[in-house]
């Protein structure tokens, strides 16, 4: 026992008086796996989008090839798809954002500061499920039954479901990654300074024009820090879409679909689409300041 | 500059080790002779086929056999013949119980071994219609023992309307039951849509529904483009259309017998037959891995798992015919084989056994015809 202390005080010892090889040490087990798992199997993964398919034995070969590329880009069934992920995941985030503006404003500035803790748990409750249970249970509610069987909760409570379809992908998204963007704009609440909104009733604005011109400015990073998590999310999903999609397919479904074929060059070319998608989002919404207060 | 460098090295690296791991066995020889056990074997199987009594306490052909040989049996269920050729590349598994699909690209891709049939006794009873088969052995030298077949039935709500009995029902856009189709999501049933063709448009000269050339493979896709406006459902999960079945939101659709006996359990009000133009179905095969970790337990598993208790278990609890000619007197239902035509040649002349195509035409017409990778771009573009 004593000794195991010993060591340790020595090498904190050593590491104090040598601090470049202190840090060096503390960061190299993160830095080997920032390189090996994140930027290893990335590159990998964008290598292996060239390599030609054995075709009967749906083997990957080192030969190159061009020609998953072309597939994934120019074939307008995949390129339609990749339209609708887009607007899959944007009306996902839309949702989020929609429902946790009021809600996050409500509890940061006008809830009881004792109701407070309460209710932040209570909205991050979903994250505390597993994510089948959340996405099978939503499936026990859209589930629309027919004259042959009884529907699901909808249905027998309100007499109408949509279905399985988009609407209830959306609607199943923006319900697990509604946390996600919560906590952000929420944080983003906590963080206005009071003096503010004095200093804007003080000039006499109205508490709709201070929230529109004083809070919604403020808030545009956390904002789109939020959005980058359900938008991402969202995208790549492809289990939820099998659960409650019905006959919808979203991008990671065709990427599942491929690397089961077994196609795995094709595979990693769509995952392309997904890659490029959120290098331009990361992009637009670096501009507005997501990455500042994170 | 720099950062490129290491990038180029990482790529390099890369390429490495994808090229290590793409080199691929050439088919080892089969096993010699059985040893012991080595404690544990690890198989891909359909849903239904390795049953402890976990699902039902009365179903169970795995613990007795774990007892005797002392082989943990753990399962690996895959839902499709493509998942089943992926998880075989990966060689972490010693035996898959293969369709006719998959068969092929296994063994040419050295995926699994020979199998010696010397080392499993109980093969001697195997039904001979169903030895040395296309989809089992390539030169008369066997790769898996036969498990046991089925067609791909027809299943239906009872409520929905007179039984249905023909195919048709499930392409033609003025089905009673379009919006509540449920359809399986798998390149391979591109075949379901050539059985119905080669009943409805014989001009096109479709002999074998996994031998298309160009002509008669477009016309399958346009009739499940035509199809699609009519389908509710496309099933990948075998739980998804048991949960759609028993919901009443799909009253018709292609099934197992194993959905439908499920489904039926849990009160739905479905029935299962096979259209009168034929079917497709399976034949499937248990293989060995070429890589196996544990071969002589893997043995011990085809042996077993084609013994006539094990298979009649099986074959009953499936809802399939039984590979095994002794199955027929062990079954609960005494009636399970005559129920599945386990020995009715007739029955089985329609039934088209899943096949791998190829861009050899397997009817040995002179023309080139379809292969499988193209099948599976036009299913992939038909989903998208």
């Amino acid at each position: 026992m004593s000794s195991v202390a010993n060591t340790l005080r020595r090498s904190t010892r050593f590491a104090s008086k040598h601090p470049r090889v202190g840090l060096g040490i503390l960061l190299s087990g993160p830095l080997l796996w920032l390189l090996v798992v994140y930027v290893g199997s990335l590159a990998l993964l964008i290598i292996s989008a060239f390599f030609k398919l054995q075709e009967f034995t749906g083997k990957a070969t080192t030969e190159l090839t061009l020609s998953n590329l072309d597939e994934v880009a120019t074939e307008s069934a995949y390129l339609m798809m990749v339209l609708r992920s887009i607007g899959i995941a944007t009306a996902a985030t839309a949702i989020c954002f929609a429902l946790a503006l009021p809600v996050g404003f409500y509890i940061s500035k006008l809830a009881k500061s004792w109701a407070k803790r309460g209710l932040v748990v209570a909205m991050l409750l979903p994250l505390w499920a597993g994510y089948l249970v959340k996405a099978f249970a939503l499936r026990a509610v859209f589930e629309p039954g027919s004259e042959f069987g009884n529907g699901g909760f909808l249905k027998n409570t309100i007499g109408w479901s949509p279905g399985f379809g988009y609407l209830a992908v959306i609607i199943t998204l923006a319900y697990m990654w509604f946390p996600y963007m919560f906590l952000p704009i929420y944080t983003g609440f906590e963080r206005l300074p009071e003096s503010l909104l004095d200093a804007s009733s003080d000039l006499g604005a109205g508490s709709i024009r201070t929230f529109f011109s004083v809070m919604m400015p403020m808030l545009v990073p956390s904002i789109a820090a939020g959005s980058i998590f359900t938008f991402s999310l969202s995208l790549g999903d492809y289990i939820t879409v099998k659960i409650v999609g019905g006959t919808v397919q979203m991008v990671g479904n065709i990427i599942e679909r491929a690397l089961l074929a077994p196609n795995q060059p094709l595979a990693a070319a769509f995952t392309l689409w997904p890659i490029g998608i959120m290098v331009v989002y990361l992009g637009v919404m670096a501009r507005l300041g997501a990455f500042k207060n994170l | 500059m720099k950062s490129m460098r290491k990038l180029l090295a990482i790529s390099a690296i890369g390429v490495l080790i994808l090229s290590a791991c793409g080199g691929g066995d050439d088919g080892s020889g089969a096993l010699e002779e059985l040893g012991d056990g080595e404690g544990a074997v690890n198989v891909i199987a359909w849903a239904g086929y390795i049953e402890d009594g976990s699902t039902d306490p009365a179903v169970d052909w795995v613990t007795g056999f774990e007892a005797e040989t002392g082989c943990e049996v753990n399962a690996k269920y895959a839902n499709s013949s493509d998942e089943m050729v992926e998880l075989m590349q990966s060689g972490e598994y010693d035996a898959v119980s293969a369709s006719g699909d998959a068969t092929l690209r296994l063994i040419a891709g050295g995926d699994v071994a020979p199998v010696n049939l010397d080392l499993i006794p109980n093969y001697a009873d195997v039904f001979a219609d169903l030895k040395d088969k296309l989809w089992n052995s390539k030169d008369g030298v066997a790769y898996g023992v036969p498990h046991g077949r089925g067609a791909n039935v027809l299943v239906y709500n009872t409520e929905a309307g007179a039984a249905p009995d023909s195919i048709k029902a499930m392409f033609e856009a003025d089905s009673p039951y379009a919006g509540k189709i449920s359809v399986y999501d798998a390149p391979i049933y591109i075949a379901d849509a050539a059985v119905y063709l080669m009943a409805t448009q014989p001009d096109l000269g479709i002999t074998n529904p996994y031998s298309l050339d160009q002509t008669q493979f477009d016309a399958a896709i346009a009739a499940l483009e035509t199809q699609k406006s009519i389908v509710g459902q496309y099933w990948a999960l075998y739980t998804d259309q048991q949960a759609s079945l028993e919901a009443g939101s799909v009253t018709l659709g292609t099934s197992w017998q194993i959905i439908v006996n499920l489904a039926k359990g849990n009160a739905a009000k479905i029935e299962a037959t096979k259209p009168k133009e034929g079917a497709t179905g399976w034949s499937d095969t248990w293989m060995v891995s070429s890589k196996a970790k544990h071969p002589n337990c893997a043995y011990m598993w085809l042996n077993h798992i084609i013994s006539p208790q094990a298979n009649a278990g099986v074959a009953e609890w499936f809802g399939e015919a039984p590979s095994n000619a002794k199955s027929c007197d062990l079954t609960a239902d005494a009636n399970h084989c005559a129920n599945f035509h386990a020995t009715d040649a007739s029955y089985w002349g329609d039934v088209w056994y899943w096949t791998t195509p190829t861009a050899e035409c397997l009817d040995g017409r002179d023309v080139e015809c379809v292969p499988y990778t193209e099948w599976v771009n036009a299913w992939n573009k038909l989903r998208a």
